[in-house]
Order: C-alpha cells, then sequence, then structure tokens
C-alpha cells in the first residue's frame, strides 16, 4: 500500500474517523429499516415482502411535502422536515391499518400465503407509485441545514444528514423500546402474541392489538422512507432496494428481539463498511453475506434467542 | 406460432380481407398510393406497409425499474414520429406506431420484439435501452430480419446489420474526453468508478488503456465497482480522499447516481472545493435526466463528456427543445439518450428515401452515409458499422440541473466499436 506510506498521520486519522462513521450511519440506515419489519416480523411473524413499499410511501409523503413547500412556502423550507416526518408515519401507519384488515387479517399463520399476497401487494403498490408519480426518479428539496458537512478541522467531514439519521434511529430505537417493553400496550401486544388465547381469556382485544401492531410497524417504515430522502433518491422501486438487508438485519439479529435488532444492524453495517473500505463494494457485500449465513448455520435462533417456552 | 400452422394460401386470403375491412373502414386508402413509390414496389418482404400507412414498432419499458430511464426515449422517438407525419410522412405514408412494454424484464423484451415483427410486421422498430435488453432482442431482429433503432450509449463490441445505433459507443465518449481532462485540465491520476455491469466494466477498462498507454505520466489510483441500485458510498468516498486522483471519473447509472452524489456533497466534495484542490469530477453516465432526480446543488460543477446537451446553442436544438417541451409539458428536461432516440426515427425515414424501398435488406445496405441535418445535437452521419458518426463535448453542471457546453471536440469521432489493444 504505497499510497498510505505516502499520506501523513494527521490524514490517516481523519480518514480513520470518517471510515468509522460511515458504518455509524450506516447502521443508522439498517436500524431504520429493521424497527418496523422486527415488529411484523420478529413479533407478529408475518412475512411482510410489501414492507419496503411502505417505505416507498414514507418517502413519497416526504418529497410531495417538499415539493408543496418549495412551491407555496418557500419561508418553511428550514422547518419542514419533521413535519415531514410525522406525516410519513401517519400515512404509512393508516395504509398499515388497511392492509391488515382487508388482506394480512386473513392470512395469519399461514406463512406462506402470506409471503405470497404480501409480494403481491409490493407489486401493485409499485405500480401504483408509478401511475401516481411517474416512473422516474424523484427528490425531496432539502433544508439547508441538512445539507454538506460539519468540518471540524481542516480534512476531517462529518455528514450532517449521516448525524441527522444516527440521531433519529436512536430516537426511534429508544422509542419503540419504551412502547413495547415499558408500556401497558407493549404488554398486550407481547401477550398476544406468546399466547393468543389466554391474552384473549384475560379481556385483551387481540384483533385490535393486531391491527395497530401491523400499523406501527408499517408506520416505522414509512419514517425511515423520509429519512431515506436525506441519502438517496425515491423512485417507485426504491423499497425493494432494502427489503433484502432489512431481512436479513432481523433474522440475523433473532427475530423476536428489538436487542438483537440492534447488534446484528451494528455488526452487519460495521463489518461491511470495514471490508468496503480494504476490498471493494461487491466483494465487501458478498463476505458479509457469507459471514451471515455461516453464523445462521451455527446458530439459527440468531443472535439473541428469546427465552420462551414452547 | 400460429402463423405457422395456417397454410401460406389463407393467411394471403386472411390478409387479403383485414386489408378490404381496413380500406372499406378507411376513406383514406381510397385513392391510390404515391404513383412514384406503388407498395408492391416499395415492399416486397411482406411488411406493414400499404398505400398510405407504414406500422413501426416501438419497445421501451414503461413499467419497472427501468421505467425511469426510458420514458425520455419513448417521449423522443413519439415526438420525431409525430414530426414526420406532419411533414408527409415516408414515401408517402403516415407512420402508424405499435407500442410495447419491455416491462424491465429481458425475456419480455424478447418475446415483444417478436411479436413487432413476426406479428405486426413492424417495418422498423424503435427501442431497448439497456444493454441488457438489447442482447436479449438481438438474435429475434437477426433471425426474423427486423432493423432496431438503438439509442443508448453504450460498450460498444456489437455490430449488427439489424441495428442501428444512435448513441455513442464507448469509444466515442471515453477518449476524447480524458484527453480533454489530461490536457485542459491537467489530470494526471485517476480514480475509476462504476456499477457493476458490463457498460462501466467495458467502459472503465477502456479508460485504464487508454490513460495507461497513451497518455503521458498518467496512471490509474483506484478502480471501484457497486452493485446497481447501491446507495452507500461513505466507505468509497474516503478511499477516494485517500487517494487523491486529479479527476474522479465516475460511471455510476440510475437511482445509485442519486446517493453518490447526495453522498459526496454531505462528506464535503463538491464541484467548488475540487477546484481548489486542482482535482476535477468527470461522468460519462450522468445526463439532464438523472440530474432532476439528483438536484443541480449537488452536482454543480462537476463535469460530464457526452454528445448532447440540452442547452446546446445551434439551430436544431432551438427549434428541438420548444417543440419537445410543447409536447411533453414545460418541466421536462432532455438528455443525451433521449435526443439520440430522437435521431432514430429521422435516420430510419432518410434511408428509406435514400434506398426508394421499405425492405430492411435495401435498408441496411442503405444506411451508410445518410445524414441527417436536422439533428438536435448539429450534425450526424452513419458509419459503415452502422453507428454514428458524431462529436463529443464537455459539459459543466450548473445549480439550475443544466449543463454549460465549455469544450467540443473539432471533428466528428468516427464509431469505432471494435477498438484493437482496448480489450
Amino acid at each position: 500500500m504505497p499510497l498510505i506510506l505516502a499520506t501523513s498521520f494527521a490524514e490517516l486519522k481523519d480518514i480513520f474517523l470518517m471510515q468509522g462513521f460511515a458504518g455509524f450511519s450506516l447502521f443508522a440506515v439498517f436500524l431504520l429499516m429493521a424497527l418496523g419489519l422486527a415488529i411484523i416480523f420478529g413479533q407478529m411473524k408475518v412475512i411482510n415482502m410489501a414492507h419496503g413499499e411502505f417505505l416507498t410511501v414514507g418517502a413519497y409523503v416526504t418529497v410531495f411535502l417538499s415539493h408543496m413547500v418549495v412551491n407555496h412556502a418557500p419561508k418553511l423550507l428550514p422547518y419542514y422536515f419533521p413535519a415531514a416526518i410525522v406525516c410519513a408515519f401517519v400515512v404509512a401507519f393508516i395504509l398499515g391499518y388497511i392492509v391488515e384488515i382487508g388482506l394480512v387479517k386473513y392470512l395469519y399463520n399461514r406463512p406462506l400465503d402470506t409471503l405470497l399476497a404480501t409480494w403481491g401487494l409490493s407489486m401493485i403498490l409499485q405500480q401504483a407509485c408509478r401511475s401516481l408519480f411517474g416512473a422516474r426518479e424523484d427528490t425531496a428539496t432539502l433544508p439547508e441545514w441538512m445539507m454538506g458537512s460539519w468540518s471540524p478541522s481542516e480534512g476531517l467531514d462529518i455528514p450532517i444528514n449521516g448525524m441527522f439519521l444516527l440521531a433519529l434511529a436512536i430516537v426511534m430505537v429508544l422509542l419503540v423500546y419504551a412502547l413495547m417493553y415499558r408500556s401497558r400496550w407493549g404488554l398486550k401486544v407481547r401477550a398476544t402474541m406468546q399466547n393468543r388465547a389466554m391474552a384473549g381469556a384475560v379481556g385483551i382485544n387481540t384483533k385490535r392489538v393486531d391491527r395497530v401492531t401491523f400499523a406501527l410497524g408499517c408506520g416505522l417504515a414509512g419514517i425511515a422512507g423520509a429519512a431515506f430522502t436525506t441519502i438517496g433518491s425515491v423512485s417507485p422501486s426504491a423499497g425493494s432496494l432494502y427489503i433484502v438487508d432489512t431481512f436479513i438485519v432481523v433474522v440475523f439479529g433473532g427475530a423476536a428481539s428489538l436487542l438483537g435488532t440492534v447488534l446484528s444492524a451494528f455488526t452487519i453495517a460495521q463489518s461491511q463498511s470495514i471490508l468496503e473500505f480494504f476490498l471493494t463494494g461487491v466483494l465487501a457485500k458478498i463476505f458479509v453475506l457469507v459471514g451471515v449465513i455461516i453464523l445462521l448455520m451455527i446458530r439459527p435462533q440468531g443472535l439473541i434467542a428469546s427465552k420462551v417456552r414452547r | 406460432m400460429l402463423s405457422r400452422r395456417i397454410p401460406q394460401w389463407l393467411q394471403g386470403m386472411l390478409r387479403g380481407a383485414a386489408m378490404a375491412g381496413l380500406a372499406a373502414v378507411l376513406p383514406l386508402s381510397a385513392h391510390a398510393a404515391d404513383p412514384k413509390f406503388p407498395t408492391a414496389a416499395v415492399n416486397t418482404t411482406g411488411l406493414a406497409v400499404t398505400d398510405d400507412v407504414v406500422t413501426v414498432g416501438q419497445l421501451h419499458s414503461v413499467t419497472g425499474t427501468m421505467a425511469l430511464s426510458e420514458t425520455g426515449s419513448v417521449e423522443a422517438e413519439r415526438l420525431a414520429i409525430t414530426e414526420i407525419n406532419k411533414a408527409g410522412g415516408v414515401l408517402g405514408r403516415q407512420i402508424k406506431i405499435v407500442q410495447e412494454d419491455g416491462a424491465s424484464d429481458w425475456p419480455t423484451f424478447a418475446e415483444k420484439a417478436k411479436k413487432l415483427l413476426v406479428q405486426d410486421k413492424a417495418a422498423a422498430v424503435f427501442g431497448c435501452w439497456t444493454s441488457a435488453s438489447r442482447k436479449a432482442v438481438l438474435p429475434v431482429f437477426e433471425k426474423e430480419n427486423g432493423m432496431l433503432y438503438y439509442p443508448t450509449f453504450y460498450e460498444g463490441l456489437e455490430a449488427s446489420k439489424n441495428v442501428i445505433y444512435t448513441g455513442q459507443e464507448a469509444t466515442q465518449q471515453i477518449i476524447w474526453g480524458l484527453n480533454w481532462a489530461n490536457k485542459e485540465k491537467g489530470a494526471k491520476t485517476f480514480f475509476l468508478i462504476g456499477s457493476d455491469y458490463i457498460w462501466p466494466r467495458t467502459s472503465n477498462k477502456i479508460a485504464r488503456f487508454h490513460i495507461e498507454r497513451y497518455l503521458k505520466d498518467c496512471k490509474v489510483v483506484g478502480e471501484e465497482y457497486y452493485p446497481l441500485g447501491y446507495t452507500e458510498f461513505q466507505s468509497l468516498i474516503n478511499k477516494v480522499k485517500l487517494a487523491k486522483p486529479n479527476c474522479i471519473y465516475s460511471i455510476i447509472v440510475g437511482g445509485s447516481n442519486v446517493s453518490w452524489y447526495k453522498q459526496l456533497k454531505a462528506a464535503g466534495i463538491t464541484g467548488e472545493s475540487l477546484a481548489k484542490k486542482k482535482q476535477i469530477l468527470l461522468t460519462i453516465s450522468t445526463t439532464e435526466d438523472e440530474v432532476r432526480g439528483i438536484g443541480g446543488e449537488n452536482v454543480a460543477g462537476f463535469y460530464a463528456c457526452m454528445k448532447y446537451f440540452q442547452s446546446l446553442d445551434n439551430p436544431n436544438n432551438k427549434a428541438f427543445v420548444p417543440a419537445f417541451k410543447a409536447m411533453w409539458g414545460k418541466d421536462s428536461v432532455i438528455g443525451d439518450v433521449s435526443q439520440a432516440a430522437y435521431l432514430g426515427p429521422w435516420l430510419w425515414k432518410a434511408t428509406v428515401e435514400k434506398a426508394g424501398s421499405f425492405d430492411i435488406d435495401k435498408i441496411a445496405a442503405a444506411s451508410e452515409g445518410v445524414e441527417f441535418k436536422g439533428a438536435p445535437e448539429g450534425y450526424v452521419r452513419i458509419h459503415k458499422n452502422h453507428h454514428l458518426w458524431s462529436k463529443a463535448r464537455i459539459g459543466e453542471m450548473k445549480l439550475d440541473g443544466q449543463y454549460n457546453v465549455i469544450a467540443e471536440s473539432p471533428d466528428l469521432i468516427e464509431p469505432n466499436p471494435f477498438p484493437k489493444g482496448y480489450q
């Protein structure tokens, strides 16, 4: 590596820091993607192939709002983004609620049918986006404060959108944790998922829990979609790019564990980012996938298994 | 399949009956064809050419992931055909379009190509975008003897009697651009980046060979590929920062473009910051179409090398851009490939008129030397190898998503799809 030898120590330190941060921002991306699915697949055991499309919906809501703001109220541009995240959540939540009532409800405990039905749904949603918004890539106009980099010293640039994603991911994880493990509602959800009959017997409206939980997972995907407009483009098929990685993160983490999802997102993101730096993009991806396969062969239940008596 | 089972005589009768029916419906058909070009003389191979209508096919993806790129081509071809029809058609015949959807799926492309040629008897087909779709339909066009006008800049290494390539092949786009970077911008070190498929890989291979062999004291300091649709480029950006190339040579395509440029900006790499360090970013894959999705603020100050930019200052383009906007909306933008797609119908018309026939073999033979003086890019001529002689240009990206054309090759560049030594 003659290149590295020719570079000064200070510069190496900067690259090292920036590379470390690259791993963290990839971690944030993975975590945001996986949170919703960790609930839908991890808790409810619904294989939702249309999860990516809820992400797309959230992204389109953000783009739509950004166009509205740019055209009608340019003064609000610096402030609209938090509102866009809330709107993305609400729209994806409502859509998820409708999908649960109209489709998923009939398919609990039929994983293979769910897989096919939600895959079909994902195609319908993709084409619907294409007909509604056009096939071309679109992009949200970001407020000025979210673009560019924070540069504490010459040669060290930390992307602002990366920091924003990381902060958002942490907040979301804490919220989901509080909701699932520290609230009465979360208790009901876990009770329903562990023993439906008994939960019903103690007076929990399990059907309502199903609807809201599924919708919540979709709403989280909507938030991820809104957040991803800061790093990528929006197209009808944008969500399908993320769906495979999302499933890998959730399965690798151990399906029913929030901590597992966090750990797995961190492990996969850092190893991919480090490998990318020393190898190439394609090779890094291959090594990460091989690593995941080997680990899952040794530990089929994922990184962290929930202790449930069956 | 059906046509094989019906005996030839019955097919003839059916066709005759169909035409009689058509003649009854269309009062226009009552008058005879242009007496100089009777249908029997200009169409000896049973193409869909009647006394006043000629049917052509249009084969692009209007659904699926490629729809975002191919929409511009569909629109440009429609504009050209509308204009030709207004001007009297081809050999006195109005052009009728049968549009098929390749649906971003390569076997579907092949199937639809077969349908257009066998069932619709299309006299020419304007279509395809990715190399993969072109490779999928090529055997069909060669077997059924059809004619395809293909608009995208591509990797070369192909020349078929049944295809006219209206975009640039790799050497036309790459070599002059690299020379420009070397001479005008003093670039000595190059970092090659691409999406991981045939076009970027072949193009970078040509670029690397040219840099190492023909540019004095120049070298490639890195070469990297990322999967299509990839959205995380921070590690790559750090590597580029470490390697400090004079020229970042980028062939990233599709949606990845947006992430790539947004993250460059987020990492502090902008046209301005590069200029301070005497570096440049040169791309051959980012047209106005993509910039619309990326946002001009993320790319301002970077350079692109291709043959057409919407802002080109010549009389043809001054007429073309407003016509395109009048037909497809004032916000539409026109990229390199859309312009190349616009050339297709016009070149076909000129070739048919030169050959005095719609027959595929006669068109293929007559194509060499056919010129189109009304091309928005200025002027083009078809080479013996069915590619176009064309110029290369450098555009500097601006905030509003348009390009400032700052350099232009002095002469038309000869297409050379099989460059010696470069492979």
